[in-house]
């Protein structure tokens, strides 16, 4: 068994500083697909990081040998790794750049997941895909539960000690309906967006089949809908699109790494430039995102991020202008701007750099169906099927699954294939209401990075209208 | 011993020790992904960040009385240990086979044969990395991942299977830029050879040079189109997502449905197929059935086969085609056409000269609708000349319009795109593909 400190101490005086951070995470993965099991899986990922610092450059070495041996070989690895980049270094860095942080984090979950047996998993998902079964033309069922259980145990020879525990689970429902040469899928929210930390209670069996029947419901209603007009018209956003409107057009662009040009040869660069912080107006004046590891739920909460920089609840954007970016310490220092605690990693074996977390769209102060009733003709969109955006986080293209037409303040029929475009400086600028109440939802697979890493976020968004946007159908 | 070696005992080592422990009724295949990797990466010709990491997973599939259940755990290479860690997760296979359902479309494992393929590749020594790319980029602002070392990938089953697949590779994935002005360049192969990595890199600056013009504001709208073989990558690229998998065109989930119903066609010049010759990866899949070497997927604009998985096959009562479980390509070849590379901007005469495309997404699956936008160097060309660099587009195109009707003609030669994705672990494969010529190629932003 791996002693972290012990580890610690036997290596500590063979660098100027050494970190090390475990990560131990267990995947139960569970799939059921008209009503007969389809994937069941459970997979466990246990390795060490091994960070050092060496004449102003950090160097990495992950390994999952954990024995005495492995452990050392990765060590003498992550000084070969700091001492042959330093002299190339792009930056430099001391330890200043990893506060000594101690402290723990737990997820809040009302019932811990233990006390779920394979068997009743299993049979609330087989049940899932019965309740669509409404009709011979749904023509395929799904229900999926992806539960995960995370420890990150970070030390240093500085001093932080820091123990994160994530209980998270991610559900995806969905079911596609067929006729004459038409095929429509519905899923709860868009993928897998429902995506919390959270226990046992979500697997609430008559909510799930309630939500089950409503999937199959929308899904066949869709088959005879008319299409989405292409046409310039007002646009009302679900919390459940908002999530991804959020994540590609605001925390991307935001992301210091990018603004530096780290990322340039993979996702991309950014539209904002270090000078349009506290300056650049991002969105209309409705328009407040913030950095919030504090929500309950959401999965992004946390109360370290890797560098052992404390998490703290920041406005990004506030009444519309653009006050702060999204980057850890390591950025901070390079751009000289404000940031936030988001230097994280995807697991032991990838080195940490600026990700998202939560990031939010602060409340309004309307009513949804004041919101409707202000729209003489629009579209009201839900659930994220279809993402694109350019390389600087301008020219972007999202298509949903499911919509609703707006004459005269009323809903009046269900559109299939709705689509919208935009930039995204003048998209958000045309945001004219912003409803009380929010919804939080996330992803478990936002990428990133060289080598390429996975992550987790969370938005907790309000329902959104915007005007004059182009929308379009199939 | 090395990396490869030692996972190659400590792998027969533990894959010994399970299987010699199944008890009546049961029957195990082990499927072992390990690596040994280093990661460069670049910003301005300068180390960002630079990490070393050695990764060993074993996946074990359970079965037992028509019920499966598969769980994944680290290996440490330590053989003791690991023995060990695999009494552990044996133990939780079996409680979960007991308490999962019955699995109707449960492939039975069968002895699928022996391979034994090991390259031996010639790479950079970690200390020599970091030089070797600065110094030939120097007064460049080069960006980017250089990436190498040995990957595995191996399964046996309890049926006397046994393939084992390790090679020692690397890629070095960058981008050079004049400003906002960006090429892409890609040098990847197993073994490394410094004037090779210099001729690369001089390429990519002349191209470079190339974009020192004003960029032009190209309206949205349909135009002549030139993709050049890297942007053809990104748009075959969707053929992995769902287009060719038979279950999802079962399922209702795949963007040639209407081509498999002979709703429509695409276009005469258009052949793909799976080629496991091109060397870019191994032809066994994780239930360590052999692919056929080649296998034509479409010909000449019509639909062959799906790829087709053993569990799919079962499934639907037809024949599977040794697909992996996520049934997309794992080595696709674009058939070469006519059109000779100097007469590329000729016949494209007035238009747009597409080198990469970025970020596509289907818009509309039914009728295999793609967005995406452009990226690095793409031009405007006028009576067969280049004119200036463009300022992105986005384009909103079916693949039945751009590579049915609309698809002129096919280039007589092919470039290798090597598989550089470094998700959660290194990937093999690959893809060796054409440049196409398309008229009215939509663009919509």
């Amino acid at each position: 068994m791996l002693d972290l400190h012990k580890t610690l101490n036997s290596l500590k005086d063979q660098a100027e500083w050494v970190g090390l951070r475990r990560v131990k995470e267990t995947t139960t993965y569970r799939t059921f697909r008209d009503e007969k099991p389809d994937r069941n899986s459970i997979s466990s990922d246990d390795g060490l990081m091994i960070e050092v610092l060496c004449n102003g450059h950090f160097g990495y070495a992950g390994t999952s040998d954990l024995t005495s041996s492995g452990v050392q070989r990765a060590f003498k690895k992550a000084l070969l790794m700091a001492k042959t980049a330093s002299p190339f270094a792009a930056a430099s860095f001391t330890t200043e750049h990893r506060p000594p942080q101690q402290g723990r984090f737990e997820s809040p979950a009302l019932q811990s997941l233990d006390t779920l047996s394979v068997r009743e998993v299993s049979d609330i998902l087989c049940e899932a895909t019965k309740a669509m079964n409404l009709s011979h033309k749904m023509i395929s069922r799904s229900a999926t539960a992806m539960i995960i259980d995370t420890e990150f145990t970070s030390v240093s020879s500085s001093g932080a000690d820091i123990f994160q525990k994530f209980s998270i689970v991610n559900t995806d429902l969905s079911g596609t309906a067929m006729e004459s040469g038409e095929t429509q899928t519905r899923s709860e929210n868009g993928g897998l967006a429902r995506c919390f930390q959270i226990g046992a209670e979500v697997f609430n069996r008559n909510e799930i089949l309630d939500r089950s029947r409503k999937i199959a419901e929308e899904a066949l209603e869709l088959l005879t809908a008319e299409n989405c007009p292409d046409e310039t018209m007002d646009l009302l956003l679900a919390p459940d699109q908002m999530n991804l409107q959020v994540h590609e057009s605001v925390g991307h662009p935001l992301e210091y790494d990018r603004i530096l040009g780290d990322e340039r040869n993979f996702a991309g660069w950014s539209f904002v430039e270090p000078k349009d912080f506290g300056q650049l107006r991002y969105g209309s004046p409705l328009m407040t995102i913030t950095f919030d590891p504090t929500i309950p739920e959401s999965v992004a909460s946390y109360a370290f991020d890797d560098s052992g920089c404390k998490a703290t609840k920041e406005f990004l954007i506030k009444d519309g202008i653009l006050l702060r970016g999204l980057g850890g310490l390591e950025s901070q220092s390079r751009l000289n701007l404000p940031g936030v605690a988001n230097f994280r990693s995807s697991s032991w074996n990838r080195a940490p750099i600026d990700r998202m977390a939560n990031i939010n769209l602060e409340p309004g102060s309307s009513r949804l169906e004041d919101m409707i009733a202000s729209v003489d003709r629009g579209v009201f969109m839900m659930s994220n099927k279809s993402w694109s955006i350019d390389d600087y986080r301008n020219k972007f293209q999202f298509g949903c699954e499911y919509a609703k037409l707006i004459e005269n303040g009323k809903i009046t029929k269900t559109l299939k294939n709705p689509n919208y475009r935009g930039t995204t400086i003048k998209f958000w600028n045309n945001l004219k209401a912003v409803s009380q109440n929010r919804e939080t939802f996330g992803t478990p697979y936002c990428g990133k990075g060289e080598p390429s890493q996975v992550i987790r976020v969370g938005h907790t968004t309000p329902y959104c209208l915007f005007q004059n946007i182009e929308v379009f159908g199939a | 011993m090395n990396f490869i070696e030692t996972m190659k005992h400590t792998f027969h080592t533990v894959a010994d020790h399970i299987l010699n422990q199944l008890t009546d009724g049961e029957d195990a295949t082990l499927n072992l992904y390990a690596e040994e990797s280093l990661f460069v990466r670049f910003n301005n010709n300068k180390v960002r960040q630079n990490t070393d990491v050695e990764q060993r997973s074993l996946s074990l599939v359970l079965q037992k009385a028509g019920k499966t259940a598969t769980v994944v755990f680290n290996l440490t290479g330590d053989s003791q240990e690991d023995r060990h860690r695999a009494d552990e997760w044996l133990s939780l296979a079996r409680k979960e086979v007991e308490e999962l359902p019955l699995d109707p479309f449960q492939v039975p494992i069968q002895n699928n044969g022996t391979s034994d393929f090991t390259v031996k590749g010639s790479l950079l020594s970690p200390e020599d990395v970091i030089q070797a790319i600065t110094e030939p980029a120097q007064g460049a602002d080069l960006a980017g991942l250089y990436t190498a070392g040995p990957i595995i990938s191996a399964t046996r089953n309890s049926k006397g299977q046994s393939h084992w697949f390790a090679t020692e590779n690397f890629f070095m994935d960058y981008s050079l830029y004049n400003g906002q002005k960006a090429v892409k360049g890609v040098y990847a192969g197993t073994e490394w050879n410094q004037d090779d990595f210099a001729v690369n890199l001089a390429q990519s600056k002349n191209q470079l040079a190339l974009m020192d013009r004003p960029k032009k504001v190209i309206a949205p709208g349909s135009y002549r189109a030139y993709l050049a073989p890297a942007a053809v990558a990104e748009m075959a690229m969707m053929f992995s997502w769902g287009a060719l998998s038979y279950n999802n065109y079962k399922q209702g989930g795949s963007a040639l449905q209407k081509l498999a119903d002979g709703d429509t066609t695409l276009s005469p010049h258009l052949s793909l197929r799976e080629n496991f010759s091109l060397g870019l990866t191994h032809r066994f899949n994780s239930l360590g059935e052999l692919s056929a070497e080649q296998i034509d997927l479409i010909k000449n604009g019509q639909l062959v086969t799906f790829l087709i998985n053993s569990r799919s096959a079962k499934e639907y009562g037809i024949a599977g085609n040794g697909a992996e479980s996520s049934e997309g390509p794992r080595s696709l070849e674009i058939m070469p056409g006519t059109l000779r590379k100097e007469n590329i901007l000729r016949e494209l005469g007035t238009g747009l000269y597409l080198s990469n495309l970025h970020y596509l997404n289907w818009s509309d699956r039914l009728n295999a609708r793609i967005t995406g936008m452009t990226r690095y160097a793409c031009f405007w060309v006028e009576n067969g000349e280049i004119v200036a660099p463009i300022a992105d587009l986005r384009f909103d195109e079916s693949l039945y319009d751009c590579l049915g009707a609309n698809l002129l003609a096919v280039t007589d030669f092919q470039e290798v795109e090597p598989q550089v994705s470094t998700y959660e672990s290194r990937v093999l494969g690959g893809s060796r593909l054409p440049g196409f010529l398309i008229k009215d190629f939509k663009f919509t932003l």
